[in-house]
């Protein structure tokens, strides 16, 4: 089983939602396909998409809703089978 | 009366305000997210007391944190800047019942003059020209399209409870709005809490200008105009003052009818009215009020002399206010440009970063806030907003010659900024002869 994360292309703050009200975009053991959007984030008060770089199943998420992430830093982890 | 003042905000602004409460002799406190423990306003604050971790809704906006560090440190006020929680009836009714003075308007006139639609009522009854609209909230789409149509089209589809530019969308014709009008809701009830709406006439070529004003709560003066027109995506990039656009006679029917408005409901603090001008028609109309101090603040203290931010403290502490309306004299002419953590060169991505080298423009005329120094590290969570350079001098093609010299003066490393744009407008012909509108900057970056 390989494992691959998805790193922050951004520093800023992290969103699992599209909107507070809204769903997740992916729950933990959701399937992911590449290029799928798995969150937001906010830079300055702009917003940008994280998109998975690879498909399969998410094993869990490394960064809580509205947590602070670093370029670079983990968000998630998926299982590419 | 208070003889400690608690800034909650962050950045130039609560730079700012630290400075107008020391010339006051008064003990500041600076708040601080854990993202601002190295921040200038702590450095220059006599206490600061963290609040929480960098995210704004568990740092700035926490009320209940501010108003614990303002027991803890004995504050007797607090004075909430621009952004964050200035416009927030609730802090404001929340500081007075925690026993101290919010330093701003009364709980009732931030919710009067904050929601679009009582504002225009309100404007509309002290005799201010509004920009034809739908006269308050509109229901569903059959009773908005009918108020669209007694509009005439293009029209402007805004959020009641929205404000800076956001929650705007504008239709062009019938289809377009009946396109815009479910999506228009859904989004104000998710950005702002209501998914009221109300329409408004869209001018196709405005200009923005805004009124200063200062009320005590028994009376009230304007202290002029600030020409803001140079927007992108609505969010203003260089203001000034006067307005190139309006003769005195204007200049006076404008300046009058703010503070009509303002002595209606009773003012206290600095406010600042904002207008749509029609160089076509030379018709002006209010739009809004921004119930705090503004961004641009210092062009008009600059070309009047007067300390905004002393004044609001002043008049928190229930002094009256001193200024007659002929104390309040126009001289020279003022510029502001913003300068913002953005590549102007790359669609104006952000640029948070540690500052390496800083020179800031000195000399006759120039005026920096800012919160940078070298070494200072710019956090990705909040504004863009860097530093604001302003100029004055005696005529505005002076001013234009020094804001020329001072941006070229400035020098920054570590960060992209867009002091680039600006030294660009400083040299285009349409700014230095004042013709533009609210989308001139727009064309400019899309030609």
């Amino acid at each position: 089983m390989a494992q691959h994360q998805v790193l922050s292309p951004l520093p800023g703050i992290f969103y699992r939602r599209p909107a507070p009200e809204k769903p997740p975009y992916k729950e933990n053991g959701d399937r992911v396909a590449e290029g799928d959007v798995v969150g937001l984030i906010e830079v300055m008060k702009q917003f940008t998409e994280v998109h998975a770089d690879a498909g399969g199943k998410i094993v869990r998420f490394l960064i809580d809703n509205e947590a602070p992430v670093e370029p670079g830093q983990p968000v998630l982890l998926i299982e590419t089978s | 009366m208070f003889n400690k003042l608690l800034v909650a905000n962050r950045g130039e602004i609560a730079v700012r305000i630290i400075r107008a409460a020391k010339e006051l002799d008064l003990r500041t406190v600076a708040v601080f997210s854990e993202a601002d423990k190295d921040s200038l306003a702590v450095r220059y604050a006599d206490e600061a007391v963290g609040i929480g971790p960098p995210p704004a809704r568990k740092s700035y906006l926490n009320i209940d944190a501010i108003i614990a560090a303002a027991h803890q440190t004995g504050a007797g006020a607090i004075h909430p800047g621009y952004g964050f929680l200035s416009e927030n009836a609730r802090f404001a009714e929340a500081v007075a019942a925690a026993g101290l003075v919010f330093v701003g308007p009364t709980p009732k006139t931030i919710r009067t003059m904050g929601d679009k639609a009582t504002a225009r009522a309100t404007a509309r009854a002290a005799g201010v020209p509004i920009v034809p609209g739908s006269d308050g909230e509109v229901g569903d789409l059959d009773h908005a399209l009918a108020a669209a149509r007694s509009i005439g089209f293009p029209v402007m589809l805004k959020a009641s409870a929205g404000g800076g530019g956001r929650g705007i969308r504008v239709a062009a014709d019938e289809t377009a709005f009946e396109h815009h009008f479910h999506t228009a809701q859904a989004e104000a009830a998710a950005a702002f809490g209501s998914g009221t709406l109300y329409l408004e006439r869209f001018l196709n070529h405005a200009r923005h200008l805004e009124v200063q004003i200062l009320g005590d709560g028994n009376r009230a003066v304007h202290c002029f105009e600030r020409e803001c027109s140079l927007q992108r995506r609505r969010q203003k990039v260089w203001e000034e003052a006067p307005s190139l656009a309006i003769d005195d006679a204007t200049r006076e029917a404008l300046c009058t009818s703010a503070v009509r408005l303002a002595a209606r409901v009773g003012y206290r603090g600095a406010g600042t009215l904002e207008y749509l001008y029609d160089d076509d028609t030379g018709e002006f109309f209010f739009i809004e009020m921004n119930t705090r101090i503004q961004v641009e603040h210092p062009v008009t203290e600059m070309v009047t002399g007067i300390d905004l931010v002393r004044a609001m403290i002043l008049i928190a502490q229930g002094q009256p206010l001193e200024l007659a309306q002929a104390d309040v004299t126009l001289r020279g002419a003022a510029i502001e440009v913003r300068i913002n953590a953005e590549d102007p060169d790359s669609n104006f991505r952000p640029s948070p970063g540690r500052v390496s080298t800083l020179t800031l423009p000195a000399g006759p005329g120039v005026r920096v806030d800012t919160m940078l120094y070298p070494g200072s590290v710019v956090p990705p969570y909040y504004d863009s907003l860097l530093a604001k350079i302003i100029v004055h001098a005696e005529t505005r093609e002076l001013a234009l010659a020094r804001l020329r010299r001072a941006l070229d003066e400035f020098e920054i490393d570590g960060l992209v900024t867009t002091a680039p744009l600006h030294k660009r407008l400083a040299r285009l012909n349409e700014v230095q002869t004042g013709r533009f509108d609210t989308g001139f900057l727009e064309r400019l970056l899309t030609a």
